[in-house]
C-alpha cells in the first residue's frame, strides 16, 4: 500500500540546513495498523507530513497504491489527499461553527456530493463511531473524546486507502484515549490500512507493528503483540 | 462554478465565518454603507437639482432670448452717438424673414417693468391697485407659456384683430382686488380709466425671469391704442428652433436689427439682448458638473469602503489560517479556498451595498417630502438613475472581486502544512 525508499529530507534554517530525515525505506502493505514512535525531533512527523502529502521529500520515491507521488502541486495534491488519505490530528481540527455532521461531510463537499448524499453518508459514519445522536452538536457541545470520535468519522467518510493519526490521543486522557485507540482497532479489523505517529509506549503497543525513528532514521522495525481493547 | 454559488454550504461556510465577529463585520460593512450611501444621495440630490432647474425654465422655451434696442455708441451714416433706437413692428417680419433659425417672434410692450414708469392703475369696485402691464399677441405663449386657470384663456388672434379689451390677470391680482371664492372672469376692470373684461387668470410661475403674479396681460393691439404706442415695441422674444445654435440666432438678430435700424455693425451697445438659452446651458452644465462630482465622490467612497472589506478579510484569514490548512488536509484545492475568500468580499460588499441603497432611498424621500412645497428652491423629485445603481452595485462586485484576491491569495499561499502547526 505505501513504499517509501530511500527517502530523505532537509529544512533550511537560515544558512544552516537541518537534515530531518536520512534515508528512509518503509514498506506498508494493506491493512496494517502501524504506530510511528520517536522522540520530539526524530523526524516522526516529517514523515507524516510527506505520507500526507502536506510536504514532499528531496529524494527518494513515495509509492501511494501504486500511484508514485511526485512533482505535485497544491491542487494535485489536494484532490490525492483527498481521495487516499484520512487525516486524524491531535487537536482534533473540527470547524467550530459547523455541527458533527457538517465535519462530517466536509470532505465530501470538496468531492462534489451533493449536500442530500453528504449527509447521508456524514450520518452512517457517525453512528459508526457511535455519535448518530450528537449529529446536530457543535464541536464545543462534545467532550474531547467525541470530538475526536467525529474526526475520525470525517476522515474516513471518504473511504480513503490510508488513515494517518497524528498523536490522536495526545490531547486525551487515558480512559478516553482508550476508546479512541478501541475504535482505531475496530477500524483496521474492517481493512484500513492506519498508520499512528505517538510518542507512548502503551498506545503503540495497541497497534500490530511498530516503527521507532531516531534522528532521521528508522532504528527498529517489528511486529508486536497487539493489546487488544 | 454556479454550483458553488447555490450551494447551501457555501452560504454556510461564509455566515460561519462572519458570524465569527459579528461586530468587526457590522463595523466594516458600514464602511461599503457609508459609501453606497453618500453615492447615492449625492447623485440624487444632483439629479434633484437638475430636474429642479429644468423646472424652473419648463415655462420658457429653453432655447429663447430677448432683444431691446439701447443707445448707439458709434456714430455711423451721418448719424452721431448717442442716438436712442426704437424697435418697430415691423421689425418683427424683418428678423422673422432673414434669420431661418427663429421658430417663435413675440413683440411685446410693457408698463411698469424695467424703470418703464408705474404700472397701469387697475380698480375694481372699491379696491385699486398698481399692477405691471403687458401688450402681447398670442403667440408669446409658445415661448413662454403662461398657466391659465379657472377655466380661463389667454389673449387670441380675434382679440388682437378686434382690438378687444380683455384682459389675463395674476393670482396676486385677484387676491388683491376680488373677494375669496369670486370668479373674476367675466368681470370687468377698470384699468387706466378704460373697462376691460377679465378673460383668465394666470398662476404665478417661478424662474421665468422678471414677470410676477400680478402682471396683466391685454392684447397687443388694446396696449397700443391704450397708451398711444404705434408701432413701437418695447422688445421682442424670440424662441429659435430646437436644434438652432442660440448663440449664433442671438448674434444674427442683432446684426440683423443693426442694419435695419442704420447702426454701425460693430456698435455693441446698441441693441441689448438677453439669451435664456445660453444661461440654461450654463445651469445645465453646473449641473451635469455636480452629477459628475458626485459619482466621482460617491465612488471613491465606495472604493475606501471596499478597502476596508479588503482589510478586515486579510485579518479573518490570518485568524482562520488553521481552519483552511485543514480544509486543505481535507482536499479543498486552492481554487475552492480562493474562491470561498472572494465569494465572503463579494457578499460582504453587496450585503453593505443594498443597505446603503435603501438608506439613500430613504433619505432621498425624505429630503424629496420637505422640499415639495418649496416652489422657489430649485429642488425636484431627487433620484437615481437604475442604470447608476446598476453601476453602482456592478463596480461593487468587481470591486469586493480584486479587494478579495488580496487576503485570498494570502490564504492559499501559506502551506498547509504550516497553516495546520498555526496555533
Amino acid at each position: 500500500m505505501i513504499h517509501i525508499q530511500d527517502l530523505h529530507k532537509s529544512y533550511q534554517m537560515g544558512s544552516s540546513s537541518l537534515h530531518v530525515l536520512k534515508g528512509i525505506n518503509l514498506q506498508i502493505d494493506e491493512g496494517e495498523l502501524v504506530a510511528i514512535m520517536g522522540s520530539s525531533g526524530s523526524g516522526k512527523s516529517t514523515l507524516l507530513n510527506i505520507l500526507g502529502m502536506l510536504d514532499s521529500g528531496d529524494s527518494g520515491s513515495y509509492t501511494l497504491d501504486n500511484t508514485l507521488i511526485k512533482n505535485l502541486d497544491e491542487t494535485k495534491a489536494a484532490k490525492y489527499r483527498n481521495k487516499f488519505l484520512g487525516f486524524v490530528f491531535q487537536s482534533f481540527n473540527l470547524i467550530n461553527y459547523k455541527n458533527a455532521i457538517e465535519n462530517v461531510a466536509l470532505p465530501l463537499y470538496y468531492q462534489g456530493f451533493s449536500r442530500k448524499d453528504r449527509l447521508k453518508k456524514a450520518l452512517d459514519y457517525l453512528e459508526k463511531v457511535g455519535l448518530k445522536n450528537w449529529a446536530t452538536h457543535l464541536p464545543n457541545e462534545l467532550s474531547g473524546g467525541q470530538k475526536q470520535r467525529v474526526a475520525i468519522a470525517r476522515s474516513l467518510v471518504t473511504e480513503p486507502k490510508v488513515l494517518l493519526a497524528d498523536e490522536p490521543t495526545g490531547a486525551l486522557d487515558s480512559k478516553t484515549s482508550k476508546e479512541v485507540m478501541q475504535l482505531i482497532q475496530n477500524i483496521n479489523n474492517e481493512g484500513k490500512t492506519i498508520l499512528v505517529v505517538t510518542h507512548e509506549t502503551d498506545i503503540a503497543n495497541m497497534c500490530k507493528r511498530i516503527v521507532h525513528l531516531k534522528d532521521g532514521v528508522i532504528v527498529e522495525d517489528q511486529k508486536v503483540n497487539q493489546v487488544i481493547l | 462554478m454556479i454550483k458553488i454559488i447555490f450551494d447551501r454550504d457555501t452560504w454556510q461556510e461564509i455566515f460561519g465565518s462572519i458570524r465569527k465577529n459579528k461586530l468587526r463585520t457590522v463595523i466594516t460593512v458600514i464602511g461599503v454603507l457609508w459609501g453606497i450611501f453618500i453615492y447615492i444621495a449625492l447623485s440624487g440630490a444632483a439629479k434633484g437639482l437638475d430636474n429642479g432647474f429644468e423646472r424652473q425654465f419648463e415655462d420658457v422655451a429653453i432655447n429663447s432670448m430677448f432683444a431691446w434696442a439701447q443707445r448707439t455708441s458709434i456714430p455711423y451714416k451721418g448719424f452721431k452717438t448717442g442716438r436712442s433706437l426704437q424697435l418697430k413692428l415691423e421689425d418683427a417680419t424683418i428678423l422673422q424673414n432673414q434669420i431661418p433659425s427663429i421658430e417663435f417672434i413675440a413683440p411685446r410692450n410693457a408698463k411698469g417693468v424695467f424703470g418703464g414708469g408705474e404700472g397701469a392703475t387697475i380698480v375694481y369696485q372699491q379696491k385699486s391697485g398698481k399692477y405691471p402691464i403687458y401688450g402681447d399677441f398670442p403667440i408669446f405663449t409658445k415661448i413662454a407659456s403662461k398657466k391659465i386657470y379657472d377655466g380661463g384663456r389667454f389673449i387670441n388672434d380675434n382679440d388682437i384683430l378686434l382690438d378687444r379689451k380683455v384682459c389675463v390677470i395674476g393670482e396676486q391680482t385677484q387676491k388683491e382686488l376680488f373677494e375669496k371664492d369670486s370668479d373674476p372672469i367675466g368681470k370687468f376692470i377698470r384699468i387706466d380709466n378704460i373697462y376691460f373684461q377679465v378673460i383668465g387668470l394666470h398662476k404665478y410661475v417661478p424662474g421665468g425671469g422678471f414677470e410676477g403674479d400680478g402682471d396683466i396681460f391685454i392684447p397687443f393691439s388694446t396696449y397700443r391704442k391704450l397708451y398711444n404706442t404705434g408701432d413701437e415695441v418695447d422688445w421682442f422674444a424670440i424662441a429659435a428652433y430646437d436644434d438652432a445654435d442660440v448663440v449664433k440666432t442671438e448674434e444674427d438678430v442683432k446684426a440683423v436689427l443693426k442694419k435695419t435700424h442704420q447702426v454701425h455693425p460693430d456698435d455693441e451697445r446698441a441693441f441689448g439682448t438677453f439669451n435664456l438659452g445660453e444661461i440654461f446651458n450654463r445651469i445645465i452644465g453646473f449641473s451635469k458638473g455636480m452629477t459628475f462630482l458626485s459619482l466621482i465622490v460617491g465612488i471613491a467612497t465606495i472604493i475606501a469602503g471596499v478597502i476596508g472589506i479588503g482589510n478586515i478579510l486579510l485579518i479573518s484569514v490570518k485568524e482562520r489560517t488553521k481552519e483552511l490548512g485543514v480544509r486543505r488536509a481535507l482536499g479543498a484545492t486552492p481554487r475552492e479556498v480562493r474562491l470561498q475568500i472572494i465569494m465572503e468580499s463579494v457578499f460582504l460588499t453587496l450585503i453593505a451595498g443594498m443597505f446603503g441603497i435603501v438608506l439613500g432611498a430613504f433619505v432621498l424621500f425624505g429630503i424629496d417630502k420637505a422640499t415639495q412645497n418649496l416652489s422657489d428652491f430649485p429642488y425636484t423629485n431627487p433620484t437615481v438613475p437604475i442604470p447608476f445603481v446598476i453601476g453602482a452595485l456592478v463596480i461593487m462586485v468587481v470591486l469586493g472581486t480584486l479587494i478579495g484576491l488580496i487576503p485570498a491569495q494570502r490564504a492559499v499561499s501559506i502551506k498547509p502544512i504550516d497553516a495546520l502547526r498555526e496555533e
